[in-house]
């Protein structure tokens, strides 16, 4: 089984973010970097079908600056095979145009499932797995939480509100993986230390047109402080009323 | 003459940090480590905040040891990890162990001394001192886990001067011991599968017959006795070890040592640990107070406001980031051959000097909750005594450093 697995270099969320000098970016002074959360499970995905079958092969690919080599080395170390890195300076904020550039380095690979996150917490776009399942002419499966695959058919779950859609395709075949899949491994000492030796190419992406941009980036509005109405029982006319007629709730 | 220019590039690229983004390391010490290391310190933290930081605290109240963290570690490849990978070992850098010591102690003293010993004080003798045959026997299992070792050196009463031990192995007629004694303060001791027990093959004032016996802990005449009432070190296995008329076949002992030399070896590789793996409990303690400090609030405003606690937290901070520094040139100076124990000796007597205070100041900071278990501090400071006296009191590593210094011997 030949799997791909697309990942993103995305900051660590724990951290305050600023606003860089350019308006349209977030300050990277200070910041951490990681792979995407829901790329990490697609990875997890890949890795554990490849042990179920015996053999294959796990691809990671990235798009991204020169520093997300760190970032497929991660999963280098967790046991993925080879890397590629689609170099460019930032990630675009149009998704088409790095679709276009992941689809094609995919296209021809031979691959059995393509396997994305469901959504890059960074940017929340959740539009390059589908749209490269587009691009390829290839069937795709959202938000997948559970997953198996029996010869050349796949069945897989997608949580809704309240209820599991259980739906069935063939391969080959673009998913995009949802929490509740897995839990990620860590990788292993001897893991990170063999994630040098393996391969990982690194070339220009060929990103073509971006239409969309980011104008302007602007952290939400302070909250305003909070109130004290009154206290005990002698508050609670005070605050119901408050409640109808300034928060609108009641 | 001038003084010789160092061309640019040979120096790495060390961007500053501001303090608010990085709190723990405002000399960006990160980017002086390679990419792996970074990446096996991550890994290690992951690991140490998923299954360590949830159970410590409890481990510790009821004094067990978390065994079952064994297999994990074993898994990760934390136990034996700078040997080489013919055995089953990680092969890393010395910079890479010590900072896996750096993350392990960050959860406790306990559980970096089970990986000190198995590693450095078990494994290391026996691929230094050891017949292929031995290493090949007993490496792979306890890089695996499935074998626990446990060191035997101290006794009631020789610590600090280990030459005076009255453990003896008797060779016999047929080339077999017989190995008599008893051994005290040994972590891992009642776990164990395995002990590496030094022991005078000759008379008993000839310190240069020590050598060391690979005894199999179900031998008949093998006793381990966990060491009870204990107020440090809670979340560990000591015991103390006898042995009576311990019967082991010639092949036991370890064919390369002879001396106190050996033993000493392995401290040093040990120590060289504890210098990295205080750090972590340091880390932890002024991270926490870090963190309370700005929560807790005292007089209507956090406590972190008032002089006398941010004096406390900077002091904190700039012990660290000293420690660190000494550190990591002590791990590259390791790697590169250059690694002397008086060396070690001055890195362990700081840095367990220092995060023994810098846990003490961040129970301090964090009033009546510092003495509760659910707060790390006040587990460190005990454990931190400990580990201020074992592998080398601070004492006697002052007096080493002083005869370095001085070229006078204090010892005798």
């Amino acid at each position: 089984m030949k799997i791909a697995v697309c990942i993103k270099r995305v900051p660590v969320m724990e951290v305050k973010f600023a606003i860089a000098a350019s308006g349209t970016a977030v300050e990277e002074a200070g910041l951490k970097y990681d792979v995407n959360d829901f790329d990490l499970w697609a990875v997890e995905a890949a890795l554990q079908l490849k042990e179920k079958a015996g053999a294959g092969e796990v691809v990671v690919l990235s798009l991204g600056p020169d520093a997300a080599q760190e970032q497929i080395r991660k999963a280098l170390a967790m046991g993925a095979d080879r890397g590629v890195l689609l170099k460019a300076d930032a990630a675009p904020s149009d998704g088409l145009a790095i679709a276009r550039a992941l689809a094609a380095e995919l296209q021809g690979g031979g691959y059995d499932l393509v396997l994305f996150g469901k959504m890059a917490i960074d940017s929340s776009n959740q539009m390059t797995g589908v749209m490269v399942a587009e691009l390829l002419g290839l069937p795709v499966v959202t938000n997948v939480s559970k997953l198996e695959i029996a010869g050349a058919t796949g069945t897989a779950h997608r949580t809704l509100e309240g209820a599991i859609e259980v739906v069935r395709f063939p391969l080959p075949a673009v998913l995009t993986v949802d929490e509740g899949l897995n839990k990620e491994r860590l990788p292993s000492l001897k893991g990170i230390m063999a994630a040098k030796k393996k391969p990982l190419d690194v070339k220009p992406a060929a990103l073509g047109e971006q239409k969309v941009s980011v104008r302007r980036m602007e952290l939400p509005p302070e909250r305003a402080a909070g109130r004290i109405v009154g206290e005990g029982a002698a508050a609670v006319p005070a605050l119901v009323g408050l409640l109808q007629t300034e928060a609108k709730v009641l | 003459m001038a003084a010789p220019t160092i061309p640019a590039q040979d120096i790495p690229a060390l961007p500053s940090v501001e303090l608010t983004a990085r709190p723990d390391d405002l000399f960006n010490i990160d980017a002086a480590l390679t990419e792996e290391e970074r990446s096996i310190r991550d890994t290690m933290r992951a690991f140490v905040n998923e299954r360590v930081l949830p159970i410590i605290g409890d481990c510790y109240v009821e004094g067990r040891f978390p065994k079952e963290l064994i297999p994990e570690m074993a898994e990760l490849g934390v136990l034996g990890a700078t040997l080489p990978e013919e055995y089953g070992c990680a092969g890393l850098s010395s910079v890479a162990y010590g900072l896996i010591m750096q993350e392990l102690e960050r959860g406790d003293s306990g559980i970096r001394s089970f990986a000190s010993v198995q590693g450095a004080l078990v494994m290391y003798p026996i691929y230094a001192f050891g017949s292929e045959a031995q290493r090949r026997e007993w490496l792979p299992k306890m890089a695996k886990g499935e074998v626990i070792g446990c060191f035997g050196l101290t006794e009631p009463d020789y610590g600090s001067n280990p030459s005076g031990m009255i453990t003896r192995a008797r060779q016999q007629a047929d080339g077999s011991w017989v190995l008599n004694g008893a051994k005290m303060w040994i972590t891992n001791g009642s776990m164990a599968h395995v002990a590496v027990v030094w022991a005078k093959t000759g008379d008993s004032d000839d310190a240069s017959s020590i050598r060391g016996f690979i005894v199999p802990t179900n031998t008949p005449g093998f006793t381990a006795r966990d060491q009870k009432g204990k107020l440090s070190l809670k979340a560990s296995d000591t015991s103390e070890l006898v042995f009576q008329d311990v019967r082991l076949p010639a092949d036991a002992v370890l064919p390369n040592s002879g001396g106190l030399k050996s033993p000493l070896m392995c401290l040093t590789q040990a120590r060289y640990g504890i210098s990295w793996g205080v750090l972590g409990a340091a880390l932890a303690c002024f991270e926490e107070a870090t963190a309370y400090s700005k929560s807790r609030v005292m007089f209507g405003r956090p406590i972190g406001g008032f002089q006398i606690q941010q004096v406390r937290l900077a002091d904190m901070l700039t012990e660290i980031t000293k420690g660190q520094l000494v550190a990591l040139h002590l791990g590259r100076l390791r790697d590169a051959g250059n690694f002397t124990p008086t060396q070690v000796s001055l890195a362990k007597r700081n840095n367990v000097d220092i995060a023994t205070n810098i846990a003490r100041e961040a129970r301090r900071l964090l009033g009546g909750n510092g003495i509760l278990a659910e707060y790390a501090s006040m587990r460190h400071m005990a454990n931190l005594e400990s580990v201020y006296t074992y592998e080398g009191t601070h004492d006697v590593h002052s007096l080493i450093l002083g005869q370095a210094i001085t070229g006078l011997n204090a010892f005798s």
